[in-house]
């Protein structure tokens, strides 16, 4: 059977991106075709600015070699401009004559500038500046001619008016607003754009437009006439004032178009046969000229041409940089704020820094930065996520350094930090390796460069670091993380949708679910598979069936594996009390099975390291104790003070109720790890801070406070509310831990949940609300009710096999092995 | 040593758990993990991660991968190959479904087209 036959117009970003990740999805399913009327390889025209400046070559810009269409068997027209396409007969017709048949039809025409309709605009000397041509065209007359005026004071005038006053010209930026950049701008930001640039020896009118380019004898551009009569000299014009979709081939083929060619959710236009993708689709009323949406609209186009037909593009929040060397601005999101917005400015004009954020109904929504953008990707994340603000307000404009994180050294700045300095403490990856990854790998993406390098692939806290870097590398190439991502490479589905397709549709089997939320592998991944597992049995008790083979090894085994493939045991000792006989078992059990290592723990119970896996089941049944949990995303142990009971200080009985806390969670599940602390007193010696619940006794009842954490990033644990008495104590926290099982994304801990959802959600649901918080008390006691102790279980046979290596017969093994 | 006799009989196919796998121990040398990626399907692959020597064995298996309990590269069931980006392999060995009876020849792969050509 023939392949079916992919003919794409016009060989940019939008149009090669698609191609690589349709070839990611769905190698050799179609003959492509691909017409390009330039005379290059696909190149990265964002970087059209640093070849302007003398910053690169070229070469350094291209993105796929010519090599790299003849390895994938792409038939490439270059230089050859689309000029018809015949629905009829399925078939494109270039300049040239050239023609080819399709059956999908992809259009990625891009943009053309937009030439101002004024007296002149033909003359020579006057170009748009959109591609190598023109930037070429712009470095040769910067050799022999000496006035150049751009017109035009938005991201990429500036670029073309920085670029040629580095090649020796002198430059006038015409501009019809009342401060530069004033789509990604406000005016504050602007002034101190203009003025560093007017520093740098740009001039610039603004409010000012522009009547008639004057030309001479020659047909040559030779003046720039504004609307107040004056006039300057001008041998190079360079038309900057915004570009427009360029539609004319769909048009005159009576494909729809508006602004743009109108596409659909999933990137196809009118005519079924035919997608657009790039700054030529018009999606929403919306046509994109920056390219991290147009790389969104790729991934879901080519998941459509493999046929897969799953994604569903939603439109995009953008942010932008300015590629001027020197100069740091970004903006995101809705800057300008307005009715019913607040504001947090933080100006130093004399040094040159501006920030402003915008904020709306408690969540960031927009951030324009000037003189220090380190921050940009980590504000622009939070806008995407629209994460709740709350008492972060006070240090949100200082930026990520004011939250401190662990293993980075200390370091927040990508920009200051040295090649040889260490950005992900882990895996010892550092800067160098990530820059050299991302430039020599051609890498858009942090999950991409997770893969590579390994950075911020164990514990994260280095995400944000590696987000900056691979933004300092990529200017607005960068790729934003998306908002809603999707579980694992299997899905296009987000956490939040997979858990509620097994809410509303009563999925209880993995086979069920991969069925039903038509995943892409016949029984999903590593990743998604125990995160599918957890939502079920969270979300159907005693419904779900619990699958071991779609846990990680240390809460299928009930032990936590250690890197030579030992186990470590960890017993309960609930509140940390324990009895000489408990210590006399464990001490006996260490001596029979040769245990190499016996830790106290920092939750305040014993540790048997370098235990093998065929002797867990036997030391557990000559320990005789429970299941202390130590390995699992599930309640871990409740940590107490001494209390009332011997303490001087202590105002209430902490210990028992911490072991009241622990015997009521104990085989609980969760997102991720649950860890309980109580203290007897404010002095809070079981660090009730940093837990992801901590109670803290007062002479008058008990404190609540939940979402703290003792990680990678420290977090405080914040006040819930005040209770008086210990069944009180027991009510509110279970409600909590049962709204985090059941609204949590799996691997969130509470303070992530918290900071998704927002602390005064939680306060409703659990404090103010008292039917809700009862019967969220009662789901959870109704799923824990009659969970067996794992352990015991083991003791009594279950999943004996998991346990026991296969052994060949002496004889046969030995004759074998000789 | 004759060709059949390097074939041993290990366990019954249903020992071993779907998308799951067990270990076959031996007294020298490491083990050979044994997998069962669909019902009828098994590989044999050494009991050792090539990044920084995990027990294969006791990872996730989904596709025609495990991922390795320690760090999470996912090596290839039937190649041995680490999937990319991840460069590495591991030792495979010869295995057969004879009437449900998974056999197993101990001789890795590369080493017994190798003594075949010699």
């Amino acid at each position: 059977m023939r392949k079916p036959r992919l003919v794409v117009v016009g060989n940019g970003m939008a149009g090669i991106r698609t191609l690589e990740e349709l070839l990611k999805l769905a190698p050799g399913m179609y003959d492509i075709t691909v017409f390009g009327a330039e005379p290059h390889p696909n190149y990265n025209r964002i970087l059209l600015s640093p070849v302007l400046a003398g910053e690169q070559d070229f070469d350094d810009i291209v993105l796929n070699p010519l090599s790299w269409y003849a390895e994938h068997g792409i038939t490439l027209h270059l230089g050859k401009e689309v000029t018809r396409i015949d629905r009829v007969q399925r078939k494109v017709v270039a300049a040239d004559g050239t023609e080819a048949e399709y059956d999908r039809l992809l259009l990625a025409t891009g943009s053309l500038p937009f030439i101002l309709p004024v007296p002149g605009k033909d003359l020579k000397g006057v170009i748009g500046y959109r591609d190598m041509h023109d930037t070429r065209t712009m470095i040769e007359t910067a050799r022999v001619k000496k006035h150049a005026v751009v017109i035009g004071g938005g991201l990429l005038g500036l670029e073309a008016a920085n670029g040629l006053k580095l090649r020796g010209m002198q430059v006038t930026v015409v501009h019809l607003a009342g401060w530069l950049l004033e789509r990604q701008l406000d005016p504050v930001a602007g002034a101190l754009l203009e003025k560093s640039l007017r520093e740098r020896g740009l001039d610039f009118r603004l409010n000012t437009s522009t009547t008639e380019i004057v030309g001479n004898d020659a047909g040559e551009v030779a003046a720039v006439r504004f609307s107040d009569g004056s006039e300057i000299p001008a041998e190079l014009v360079v038309m900057a004032a915004g570009i427009r979709p360029n539609t004319a081939l769909a048009q005159a083929a009576g494909i729809h178009c508006d602004r743009g060619i109108v596409v659909n959710d999933t990137l196809q236009t009118y005519d079924p046969r035919v997608y657009a993708v790039g700054e030529c689709a018009s999606h929403r009323g919306v046509a994109y000229g920056l390219v991290a949406p147009l790389f969104e609209q790729a991934r879901i186009c080519a998941d459509h041409l493999a046929t897969w037909g799953i994604g569903i593009y939603r439109g995009s929040a953008v942010s932008t940089k300015l590629k001027v060397t020197g100069i740091d601005l970004f903006s995101a999101g809705d800057f300008m704020g307005g009715e019913g917005s607040e504001e947090i400015v933080l100006s130093d004009p004399a040094g040159g820094v501006y920030k402003k954020l915008v904020i709306r109904d408690d969540r960031l929504v927009g951030a324009c930065l000037y003189g220090d953008t380190a921050d940009g990707a980590w504000y622009f994340r939070q806008i995407k996520d629209g994460s709740v603000v709350g008492d972060r307000r006070d240090t949100l404009a200082f930026g990520e350094t004011a939250l401190g994180e662990s293993g980075t050294a200390g370091q927040d700045r990508a920009a200051t930090m040295a090649d040889a300095d260490e950005v992900c403490g882990c895996n010892g990856v550092c800067k160098g390796t990530i820059v050299k990854a991302v430039r020599e790998q051609d890498l858009f993406t942090v999950d991409e460069v997770k893969k590579h390098t390994k950075a911020a692939s164990s514990c994260g806290s280095c995400t944000g670091l590696v987000e900056q870097i691979l933004m300092n590398c990529l200017g607005s190439n960068f790729q934003e993380t998306p908002k809603t991502k999707a579980v694992c490479g299997c899905t296009t589905l987000s956490h939040g949708e997979v858990r509620q397709a097994i809410r509303e549709h009563h999925l209880v089997s993995h086979a069920q679910a991969y069925a039903f939320m038509e995943w892409r592998t016949p029984n999903g991944c590593a990743t998604c598979r125990p995160a599918i597992n957890y939502y079920m049995l969270s979300t159907w008790p005693r419904e779900a069936v619990d699958d071991p083979q779609s846990r990680f090894i240390n809460e299928r085994a009930h032990a936590n594996i250690q890197k030579d493939g030992t186990f470590s045991v960890v017993p309960q000792m609930k509140g940390g009390v324990t009895n000489p006989s408990e210590l006399r078992r464990i001490a006996d059990v260490a001596d029979k099975y040769a245990i190499p290592m016996v830790k106290v723990t920092g939750g305040q119970r014993i540790d048997l390291l370098g235990v093998r896996k065929e002797d867990l089941v036997g030391v557990w049944r000559d320990l005789g104790m429970k299941s202390g949990h130590a390995y699992g995303k599930s309640i871990r142990t409740v940590k107490t003070c001494v209390g009332s009971e011997f303490c001087r200080f202590g105002t209430q009985d902490s210990t028992r109720m911490g072991i009241e806390l622990e015997t009521m969670l104990a085989n609980m599940w969760s997102p991720h790890k649950v860890k309980l602390a109580v203290s007897g007193c404010p002095r809070n010696c079981a660090e009730s801070g940093i837990k992801d619940v901590g109670i803290i006794a007062v002479e008058s009842g008990w404190e609540i406070h939940v979402g703290g954490n003792g990680g990678i990033r420290t977090e405080v644990a914040r006040f819930l509310c005040k209770v008086a008495t210990s069944d009180e104590v027991k009510e509110y926290v279970g409600a909590f831990l049962q709204l985090y099982r059941e609204e949590a994304y799996y691997l969130d801990r509470t303070v992530h949940y918290i900071a998704r959802v927002g602390l005064d959600y939680v306060k409703q649901k659990v404090v103010e609300d008292a039917a809700n918080r009862r019967a969220l008390y009662e789901r959870l006691l109704y799923a824990l009710e009659g969970l067996p102790d794992p352990w015991a279980a083991r003791v009594a046979g279950t999943q004996a096999r998991e346990y026991q290596p296969l052994k060949l017969d002496r004889q046969i093994a030995v004759a074998l092995e000789d | 040593m004759t060709e059949t006799g390097a074939w041993v009989r290990v366990c019954a196919i249903e020992d071993i758990p779907l998308l799951g796998a067990r270990v076959l121990e031996r007294d020298s040398g490491d083990g050979i993990a044994l997998f069962r990626p669909a019902p009828a399907r098994v590989f044999a692959l050494a009991d050792r991660c090539p990044h920084r020597g995990g027990p294969l064995s006791q990872g996730i298996v989904s596709g025609d991968t495990v991922t390795c309990p320690l760090h999470g590269w996912n090596i290839g069931l039937d190649s041995g190959q680490a999937c990319a980006p991840d460069v590495g392999c591991v030792r495979r060995y010869p295995v057969q479904l004879r009437d449900g009876e998974v056999w197993l020849s101990l001789l890795p792969v590369a080493q017994a087209a190798e003594e075949a050509a010699a």
